[in-house]
């Protein structure tokens, strides 16, 4: 750990992602506010998260100015939960289906 | 060659070499040790928020009763009327202002300017014992006043309060821990504690308070706005 090498980046940049997260966060409450619905609400809700995430692990965590090793390290093995998702969501339709036919919903 | 070949010789092994590799403060990817480590603990944490989460989307998938609306169940009654997911809000912008103060004090420590880092983490950790009030005044709410309970109820699927328990619960859990962690680090910090050996300190536990911010995303987005 050798002394100062840390992260030091202007402020101006923190306030402006921090502003950036309050207006983000605005939006998708304002999704819910004025009750979209389906695939509008879907893909809204899922494109301000990604945005809010994107940009407090990018500029909040300094990712963006890690080495490439540690980057690698970290944001490729979640890459894999994707298989799990799809595995538990085609389970969960598979259930549903039992479900409906043999219990009568 | 030869060094490497004599290295592993003389390096002890068992229980010995157990405890000096794990305690050799080496780096690895030219990032210091202590920040290596707590992103692969984030990374691990990753994996299990994701779990509940996948587990969520399956038992709200599979189930034919239908899922309560989330948007109903946590409005708050204001001034005559029902506002939607208010005190939620309430909470992420609690949250988001808490991982703003966060960054300051990250980047004031680095500046070695202890009282300014000291009230800046002392603030994020204030906004972050506020968080986990208005989560206990929710939980309160929901048990006593809707009667939502791990195992059903009157709402619709029974699945919604084992969900909502254990997701909300884990994460309330890590804003606690992270409170308690903040405010160690704080009061180490106006001792002077890291003069001498530089205050990544903060960085570091700046990294474990944002990914709590972070979760809270997610949970919002998928659990609440769902």
């Amino acid at each position: 750990m050798s002394s100062e090498s840390g992260q030091t980046h202007p402020l101006g940049l923190y306030f402006k992602v921090w502003l950036l997260l309050f207006v983000l966060s605005a939006f998708s409450y304002m999704v819910d506010y004025f009750q979209f619905h389906g695939l509008l609400r879907w893909s809204l809700v899922l494109l301000f998260m990604t945005l809010k995430a994107g940009l407090i692990i990018a500029v909040f965590m300094h990712m963006a100015w890690e080495r490439m090793a540690l980057i690698c390290a970290i944001l490729l093995p979640p890459l894999v939960l994707l298989v799990l998702i799809g595995l538990m969501s085609s389970e969960a339709g598979n259930t549903w289906a039992s479900r409906i036919l043999h219990f009568g919903g | 060659m030869s060094s490497h070949a004599h290295s592993t010789s003389t390096a002890p092994s068992g229980w010995r070499g157990l405890v000096q590799d794990w305690s050799g403060d080496r780096a690895a990817f030219k990032v210091s040790w202590g920040k290596t480590m707590m992103w692969i603990f984030l990374l691990s944490d990753t994996f299990i928020f994701s779990c509940f989460l996948t587990g969520y989307m399956t038992v709200r998938s599979s189930t034919t009763v239908p899922w309560p609306n989330p948007s109903h169940v946590f409005s708050l009654h204001v001034g005559g009327v029902d506002v939607p997911l208010l005190l939620i809000a309430i909470m992420t912008f609690v949250l988001i202002t808490s991982s703003g103060t966060m960054a300051l004090a990250v980047n004031y420590a680095y500046r070695r300017d202890r009282n300014t880092t000291f009230w800046l983490m002392l603030a994020t950790g204030l906004l972050g014992a506020c968080f986990v009030g208005m989560q206990a005044f929710e939980w309160t709410k929901l048990i006593v006043d809707e009667g939502i309970r791990p195992w059903g109820n009157p709402m619709g699927a029974a699945q919604f309060g084992a969900v909502f328990f254990m997701i909300t619960g884990f994460h309330g859990l890590h804003v606690s821990l992270g409170v308690i962690y903040l405010l160690v680090v704080a009061f180490k910090v106006r001792r002077g504690d890291y003069e001498k050996r530089g205050y990544q300190i903060v960085e570091i536990a700046g990294l474990y308070w944002h990914f709590v911010d972070l979760v809270w995303v997610f949970i919002f987005a998928l659990f609440y706005l769902w």
